[in-house]
């Protein structure tokens, strides 16, 4: 019965409970509310710490104290209250704190509405607060992914000394599939070297000043090489009828299920359309985005629910060699299977 | 003849390793400042509480930003304001230490506000010690919260005007409003007496926090010679003056015995405990064994619609919840956007094996209409060759397409006037869906209902077990 039906927003919470989590600190927001609901449901249960913070604001510098702690912490939450916690969010870097941030993104800006959109994304994958800093971010696209990304979330954090964005829009977040829950992590790392306990032995500091212009410079040196050693190692793509793909489709999250849809149509009709779905933003597929032209495509279509952030990085990837094109829908539309594949006949005059 | 031995408390650590340059053995606050005596007084009540190696201590942004560089404790520095929700988790992780928050005014009564306002309201297990110098120190000396009507400061440089700058801020009458806080008390460190009392003041707070006595606050008078642009001795004056006619000292709240301990739960960590304490069985799942199912039914991308109250989100969530018995890929989509308003209310289902696409329900194969207006908006969108079930009891009118199957079922009739109960449309939706598709068992859905509808009673299940049968059944005999 490890199977169930539930929402992406439960799932994640499942999956941090597995990972061993034992604190979540969280304010509520619109579709990202039934984060911090099941996390309410669900810790006390285990006797684990579930606190409603007063705001995003205290809610993430708890987080920052629970991870210094050597507590493994996550935080959920959507557009204006991830804007909130991005102060928080370098601290977290800073200090080289590991924890796992929700991001249900609504549409923006200002209060815009609670519809899906994808437009946290440069925020959130390219740092966001001050400083040179980057987080991980995983973007599932179904709500097994939801619980098993958070689950790997929590590694992932744990592994670098690092926050770890698990980044998805409110379909994802409020649909129901079916999870199968994954067995708990038998053991916890060990912390001791930096976690402060209150105990003789570990008087350790949290901290992320570092006064000397030198020792700060050195600092963000041992940052900028976590940050390229990840880029390295933790890539995570998918990719669907990419063999003999002639054109291409890229997009993450939920859009990147409605383009699969889109692929399978557009193949009945004997287009060669292929789907490149990245998993990880930070770090981003840009190499394997980048051999797409040698590998025979032609063209490519970033499809995004905000005006072009991904895009960007995908072009950044290509350098030149071809360009995207982008198509978008926003404030909480969501394109259709048959908008995707109108656009690529509009755009290549290939499919029917 | 006694001999008095200076020595630095063992609060301190020796020699300041934190701190970077030569000076590793003085402090980097200026003559004459409040920080350094209250800094000392936590320090030598650590020691004699026996708590140095007990307690963690978390550094704010201000002048006692760099606080870490003497106690000899667990050390965060936290982000300027947030030393109590730092101080809340820091507790939370640790219930049996000691956790302090050090707060200046800036820090605490301004961008922290709300923060102290709620770890106190919460009645957090911490310590806080509150510097109010009645000014921003460390950034040059701007206006504080607790600045002074009139007291000139290079934000006010015509003095504070409370028209426009607001009055100072008794943090200690503020907080002592709240039922959470156990001790709560002003002292002043403008002179020697002052300073026993408010030595006094700590020892009380510490050995309240080693007790888990919930919340601890002492607000501090302190100088800030650098920041007042004063020499120490007048800094001194300065408060006796002007600060405490504005600041009277005492207790403002304390529970004594009445306090509370503070308990916190242990966290179960174990693999199995925490899948049976979630009811998670480790049992694996067997799915039902399939039917025969017609070809056009193996796919279904299914739009379920009709007013909110009629049970469509339930009656989508139950078609998903049967059909992943059958182990089949499911997904449920709630509607969003404009079709939300107005009292309809939609959702998309999907059923298959392999990898679902696009949730919504755009083009389905399936629509199962239980009011008009759904069946106005979304008759257009149904695939070629797909199904239609609609509800006849609401719906007065006939379909339009002719390349689709039509069921005309009564739903609400079922439910209301053979069941007499509105509220079972959902499973006479399901009953029917099982009897068009044959994709679910009238006998496998029964069996699942007590798990659909955890902790109904059974006259509950009863029903809607009737209500299952009454919908498959109408559907076998009329069609
Ligand atoms: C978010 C943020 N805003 C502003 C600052 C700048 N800043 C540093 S210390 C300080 C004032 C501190 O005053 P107070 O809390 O009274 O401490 P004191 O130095 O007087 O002890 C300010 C505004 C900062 N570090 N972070
Ligand atoms: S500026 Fe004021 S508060 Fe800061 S160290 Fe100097 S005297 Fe103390
Ligand atoms: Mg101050």
């Amino acid at each position: 019965m490890a199977r169930m039906l539930m929402k992406g927003n439960y799932a994640a919470v499942y999956g941090a409970a597995m990972a061993g989590c034992t604190a979540y600190y969280g304010y509520p927001i619109t579709p990202a509310s039934e984060v911090a609901e099941s996390a309410a449901a669900l810790f006390p249960k285990l006797g684990r710490t579930f606190v409603q913070a007063e705001s995003e604001v205290s809610a993430i510098n708890m987080v920052y104290g629970a991870a210094g702690s050597g507590q493994r912490v996550m935080t959920g939450s959507s557009g204006p209250g991830i804007s909130l916690k991005m102060e928080g969010i370098s601290y977290c870097a800073g200090a080289a704190l590991p924890c796992v941030i929700v991001d249900i993104m609504r549409g923006g800006p200002g209060l815009g509405n609670i519809g899906p959109e994808q437009s946290d994304y440069n925020q959130v994958v390219k740092g966001g607060g001050h400083g040179n800093y980057r987080n991980i971010v995983l973007a599932p696209n179904c709500c097994q992914e939801m619980c098993d990304y958070t689950m790997l979330a929590f590694e992932l954090a744990d592994k670098y000394r690092t926050p770890v964005f698990v980044l998805t829009d409110g379909v994802i977040g409020q649909m129901m599939e079916s999870v199968t829950i994954p067995e708990p992590v038998k053991e916890l790392p060990d912390k001791s070297d930096y976690a402060v306990f209150g105990t003789p032995l570990n008087k350790n500091l949290v901290n992320s000043i570092y006064i000397d212009h030198d020792d700060l410079e050195w600092w963000n040196m041992e940052l900028l090489k976590k940050y390229q050693v990840i880029e390295e190692n933790e890539v995570m793509f998918e990719e669907y009828m990419m063999d003999d793909a002639e054109i291409v489709v890229i997009g993450y999250g939920s859009v990147s299920r409605v383009l699969r849809t889109a692929v399978d149509n557009a193949r009945a009709n004997g287009v060669k359309l292929g789907l490149f779905r990245p998993i990880t933003l930070f770090p981003f597929p840009g190499k394997e985005i980048a051999a797409l032209p040698a590998r025979g495509v032609k063209h490519i279509l970033t499809v995004e629910l905000s005006t072009g952030q991904m895009v960007d990085d995908v072009n950044l990837a290509l350098s030149g060699v071809i360009k995207s094109d982008l198509y978008f829908r926003l404030g909480g539309n969501v394109p259709s299977a048959d908008e995707i594949t109108d656009k690529i006949s509009e755009l290549y005059g290939e499919v029917k | 003849m006694k001999k008095t031995v200076l020595r630095k408390p063992k609060g301190f650590i020796d020699v300041y390793k934190y701190k970077p340059g030569a000076e590793k053995d003085r402090t980097h606050y200026c003559p004459g400042c409040g920080h350094g005596i209250l800094h000392k007084l936590i320090a030598e009540a650590l020691e004699d509480l026996d708590l140095v190696d007990e307690t963690i201590l978390i550094s704010p942004v201000g002048c006692s930003v760099f606080a870490y560089y003497y106690f000899d404790t667990g050390n965060f520095q936290a982000a300027h304001g947030r030393a109590p929700a730092v101080a809340t988790a820091a507790s939370r992780a640790n219930p049996d230490k000691v956790v302090i928050s050090y707060q200046g005014d800036g820090d605490l009564a301004a961008i922290g506000g709300n923060n102290i306002l709620q770890a106190a309201n919460r009645g957090e297990n911490i310590a806080v010690f509150f510097v109010n110098n009645a000014i921003y120190g460390m950034t040059g000396g701007q206006m504080a919260p607790t600045t002074l009507e009139g007291q000139v400061t290079t934000t006010t440089p015509y003095g504070r005007n409370v028209d426009t700058d607001g009055y100072p801020i008794k943090m200690c009458e503020v907080l002592s409003q709240l039922t959470a806080p156990t001790y709560v008390e002003r002292v002043s460190l403008h002179d020697a007496p002052h300073i026993r009392k408010a030595r006094n003041a700590v020892r009380k707070a510490l050995q309240n926090a080693k007790e888990r006595k919930g919340f601890q606050f002492i607000e501090v008078l302190s100088s800030c010679p650098s920041g007042w642009k004063m020499d120490p001795v007048k800094s001194m004056e300065w408060i006796k003056e002007k600060m405490l006619p504005l600041y009277p000292l005492g207790v403002y709240r304390d529970k004594g015995e009445d306090a509370k301990i503070t308990k916190r739960p242990v966290p179960v960590m174990e693999p199995a405990a925490v899948w049976e304490k979630l009811g998670i069985s480790a049992e694996k799942d067997v799915d039902f064994p399939r039917g025969d199912v017609a070809d056009e039914y193996k796919k279904m991308s299914i739009r379920v619609a009709g007013f909110g109250g009629q049970g469509i989100m339930v009656t989508g969530q139950a078609l998903a919840s049967v059909a992943l018995e059958y182990g089949y890929n499911v997904s449920w989509l709630p509607s969003y956007g404009p079709e939300m308003r107005g009292g309809t209310a939609n959702c998309s289902v999907n059923i298959q094996d392999g990898t679902i696409g696009a949730a919504e329900a755009v083009k389905p194969s399936m629509l199962l209409a239980m009011n008009r207006p759904s069946l106005e908006k979304f008759e257009g969108s149904v695939m070629p060759g797909g199904t239609l079930l609609y509800n006849s009891t609401l719906i007065d009118i006939k379909p339009e397409r002719t390349d689709i199957k039509v069921f005309a079922v009564p739903i609400t009739g079922i439910a209301d006037d053979e069941l007499g109960n509105i509220r079972v449309q959902s499973l006479v939706n399901i009953g029917a869906y099982a009897a068009i598709t044959g994709m679910f068992r009238v006998e496998d859905v029964i069996t699942l209902l007590p798990k659909l509808f955890k902790g109904r009673k059974q006259a509950i299940i009863d029903l809607n077990a009737k209500a299952v049968k009454a919908g498959f059944n109408y559907v076998k005999d009329n069609f």
